[in-house]
């Protein structure tokens, strides 16, 4: 008899989690990205995993505190028994399998999603290169292949990997396309890494995850995943902008600003990006492939004060 | 009011708060409600509870309570006096830099939150020190520590991570200070400074405070279950062992908090596995008090009403947080409102309902009369539904991708959500509401006879603080009781043993005096705080000596007690056993 109800109840919140997860847009969870469809899975599995204890608990807690009430002298009543070692096994023992289990599947995503892993992708695509730059309250994102920078607005091609070097030039943020996957923090003089992958064209909305000051709020951009040749196109209309992102011209940029329209910049000085993180170590970086700390290369920029 | 906020602030609209107002506000609400309103709440259950949990008179070291005490009103003070003149901090309520750094924040807000956090993270550190020795030194002669209530055992292990992360939030906020005043460069982004330390840092101090919270949320549930359902705890030495475990893991997980920043997947997965194995004797204790229940007599009491909500809501925020714990899934929910309906989860549904539940216990032990209990109840429904409308709509919206601390969006499908969490913003409005008509009623009812707590163990207590008069006389124990049990008062009671020892030889009691140093030290606390904000040095230096020689004047003082008679002692206890006699007589 109770076995039943219990079986009914659980059918019943499976149901009303599905028409939850149905009726709504659930960025997170519905993404457009093999890293977000591996973070998609490995929530979905825990959450399971931890409902076999879940459920019961909350289940048990109802059904012993409505079934020995006082009023009910039918129930039994051991007013001494305090222990049991059988429910002791158990109720360590569960918990620790499945904290076990959890604890294998973490290990493994710890590096099957770290977002410093390069992903793969097919034969012959090479992954594109943006390096992201989070100022206060806008984000910066430099093509250094295409020498091109925009602001506001980060377009990729489908089915490539992009792969992200991420700093700040102000306070710390956090860089996050919800659509996507992970995200990562943004700090001055530092330089993060996220990789991540579009599977279908889409207009993404990404923001800062990590509260930053007054503009934090309209600190967002669109993320646009399009085909090969829509990006090609993408990038000949920034390269026909008329502005240009130099030492002279970055300040004026870097200055605080609130809901920062799109701004597209058709050349970017080269280097621009390691001058941005070295000016805040000296005029050093850390090189990636060493962990050293290295000169950066003197350029116009070397002699750019910090923004005012 | 935050949730008004995000309701109305869709589309354009820029809703009702500026945004620079929308910053203080969520800053000050969680500095507030941290820093003094639980914990405030929290060392008021340890100063009515403990000492009567373990058969003591007093504190170790009543002198350092009281200072401890004004120390935190000094800070709490100051805090609220930034409301007015001038502004808080902007900076959420651990002030990251370099956002907290002058260069980005030249305002006094950060100045007010450092000064407060320092006196009374003074006071929290004082409380720390005397409860560990109380518990420690001032037993009841037989009550070995696997007699020990387990209340008092929460107690002891929350002092115990007072004592050990305190400094380390003192050291933080000692080093951001340094680089605010005079221009240092810990953790800013120039000049060699790392803000990835502060986040260290003040996480190593963080996570164990939000255990410093919840362990004697537990300890309050490990009293009141058993109490009400007529039963010993279930495995009380399960109970004990989870405790400490969960005091030694919290200091082992504080990363977690920020997977995102970049560090090795080794790293994150330690981390994410040693917050995973916390969860292991949370959920422990979870099936103590649910075994507890089963085969009890269960009392529906107000207190049970917390109690079950209690066990239900944390559940749910126990898994969410095993969610965020494995990294990869952190990935896309840190900072983002499911983390805020995690927290507020375990929070309210953990450390309130815990605390309001002790409250509603204990009350006819420390006023002498007991809480009205339908308004309770009805603060429990507005409370417990307030909050699943309220967070509930939260953990979707982190699902959608809406981050934390936003003063407006444009984002449809957000509106709805947020609407509903309005909806249970209300509710727990209500809940509130009825919570202060609960202590007025209580109040004004205070003398009816069905209120007044004679007998001095309303719910049939198990341990010795149900065994003195309701409220407790000064001494608390007129003959310093025996324990024979883990249970010692239900032991004496089942046994017939009077643990009072009524018409005993009474001797004398050495009490201390009242002082007014501990109120003048915390004065110029204030002061100090104050004058250091506002770069007022002179007065500053004024406030800081008079602390120091109000602390070394109260040192060099050996007037400090006296003894209540052998005659006042008997005349109080024969009061309260012919009180009895008139009870049991009825």
């Amino acid at each position: 008899m109770k076995n039943k109800l219990l079986a009914r109840l659980a059918r019943l919140g499976g149901l009303s989690s599905a028409l939850l997860l149905a009726g709504c847009e659930l960025d997170v969870l519905d993404p457009k990205g093999p890293v977000g469809e591996g973070v998609k899975s490995l929530i979905t599995t825990s959450v399971i995993a931890m409902l076999i204890v879940v459920v019961p608990t909350i289940i048990l807690s109802l059904v012993f505190a409505w079934h020995y009430r006082q009023s009910n002298t039918s129930a039994e009543y051991l007013p001494k028994w305090s222990h049991s070692n059988k429910i002791e096994v158990i109720i360590w023992g569960v918990p620790s399998l499945i904290i076990l289990f959890l604890a294998v599947i973490t290990y493994q995503t710890c590096h099957s999603l770290d977002p410093y892993k390069p992903l793969e992708a097919e034969a012959n695509t090479k992954p594109l290169h943006v390096q992201v730059v989070a100022l206060d309250w806008k984000w910066l994102f430099i093509y250094p292949e295409q020498g091109i920078a925009t602001v506001n607005q980060l377009a990729m091609p489908v089915n490539t990997p992009v792969d992200f070097d991420i700093t700040s030039d102000s306070v710390m943020n956090s860089f996050f396309i919800p659509r996507l996957g992970s995200m990562i923090y943004a700090m001055a003089g530092m330089q993060t890494q996220l990789h991540l992958m579009a599977s279908e064209p889409g207009d993404f909305a990404g923001e800062s995850a990590n509260y930053s000051g007054r503009g934090f709020s309209d600190m967002r951009f669109h993320a646009l995943a399009m085909g090969n040749d829509e990006f090609n196109a993408w990038v000949e209309k920034v390269r026909s902008s008329s502005e240009e992102l130099d030492g002279q011209t970055y300040p004026k940029l870097a200055a605080p600003s609130e809901a920062n329209p799109v701004e597209y910049f058709a050349h970017v000085e080269p280097g621009m990006f390691n001058t941005i993180v070295a000016k805040y170590n000296n005029g050093m970086i850390m090189d990636k492939s060493t962990g050293k700390m290295i000169q950066v290369q003197q350029s116009a920029m070397s002699d750019m004060n910090m923004k005012e | 009011m935050m949730r008004t906020q995000l309701a109305l602030a869709y589309a354009g609209n820029p809703g009702y708060l500026p945004p620079h107002h929308y910053d203080q506000i969520f800053s000050a609400h969680g500095t507030i409600m941290i820093f003094f309103l639980a914990m405030a709440f929290m060392t008021g259950l340890f100063n009515f509870i403990v000492p009567l949990q373990i058969g003591a008179r007093d504190v170790a070291f009543p002198f350092l309570n009281n200072l401890s005490f004004w120390m935190t009103a000094a800070a709490f003070i100051l805090v609220n006096v930034s409301l007015f003149i001038g502004e808080f901090s902007q900076c959420g309520w651990l002030a990251y830099p370099p956002l907290s750094e002058t260069q980005f924040s030249p305002g006094v807000g950060v100045d007010y939150y450092i000064w407060a956090i320092q006196i009374s993270g003074v006071g929290t550190l004082l409380t720390g020190v005397n409860f560990f020795v109380t518990i420690v030194k001032m037993r009841a002669p037989g009550m070995s520590w696997m007699k020990v209530p387990v209340f008092t055992w929460t107690a002891f292990c929350s002092s115990i991570l007072i004592m050990v992360s305190f400094p380390v939030l003192t050291v933080a906020v000692a080093l951001l200070g340094l680089d605010r005043y005079f221009g240092m460069h810990f953790f800013t982004n120039d000049g060699g400074g790392n803000q990835m330390m502060y986040l260290n840092l003040i996480w190593a101090w963080g996570h164990p405070e939000v255990y410093i919270l919840v362990i004697p949320a537990f300890g309050v549930f490990s009293e009141v279950v058993p109490a009400f359902s007529g039963k010993p705890l279930f495995g009380y030495n399960t109970m004990v062992y989870a405790t400490c475990s969960i005091m030694v893991l919290s200091f082992l997980v504080w990363a977690h908090h920020f997977f995102t920043m970049g560090a090795g997947p080794d790293v994150n997965a330690f981390f994410g596995i040693a917050t995973m194995i916390i969860s292991i004797p949370t959920g422990v204790k979870l099936f103590n008090w649910l075994f507890t229940m089963y085969k009890g007599r269960i009392r529906f009491h107000a207190c049970m009403y917390w109690a079950v909500g209690f066990m239900v809501t944390f559940t749910i925020g126990g898994m969410t947080g095993v969610m965020m714990a494995i990294p990869g899934s952190d990935f896309v929910l840190h900072n983002s409102l499911f983390l805020i309906a995690h927290f507020h989860n375990v929070i309210i549904g953990g450390v309130y309902f815990g605390y309001i539940c002790g409250m509603n216990f204990w009350a006819p032990k420390v006023l002498g009369f007991k809480l009205n209990e339908a308004w309770s109840k009805r603060a429990f429904w507005f409370w417990l539904v307030g909050f699943y409308f309220a967070f509930m709509p939260l953990y979707v919206l982190g699902f959608e991708g809406m981050t934390r601390r936003m003063n407006h969006y444009d984002n449809p499908a957000w509106y709805p959500w947020m609407l509903v969490a309005e909806v249970g913003a209300v509710l727990i409005l209500l809940g509130i509401v009825c919570q202060l008509v609960q202590l007025y009623v209580s109040i004004r009812d205070c003398n009816l006879p069905e209120n007044r707590d004679v007998s001095g163990d309303p719910w049939n207590g198990r341990t010795l603080e149900w065994s003195t008069s309701s409220p407790p006389p000064v001494y608390n124990f007129a003959i310093v009781p025996h324990v024979h049990s883990i249970d010692a008062f239900m032991h004496d009671k089942e046994n017939g043993i009077d643990t009072r020892q009524a018409g005993a030889q009474y001797e004398a009691i050495h009490m201390p005096k009242n002082t007014v140093a501990g109120i003048a030290a915390g004065l110029f606390a204030l002061i100090f705080g104050f004058a250091a904000v506002w770069y007022i040095w002179w007065l500053a230096v004024v406030g800081l000596v008079g602390v120091i020689a109000t602390v070394i004047a109260r040192s060099a003082n050996k007037d400090v007690d006296f003894y209540i008679p052998a005659e006042e002692v008997a005349r109080i206890e024969n009061e309260h056993t012919r009180k009895l006699m008139a009870q049991a007589a009825e």
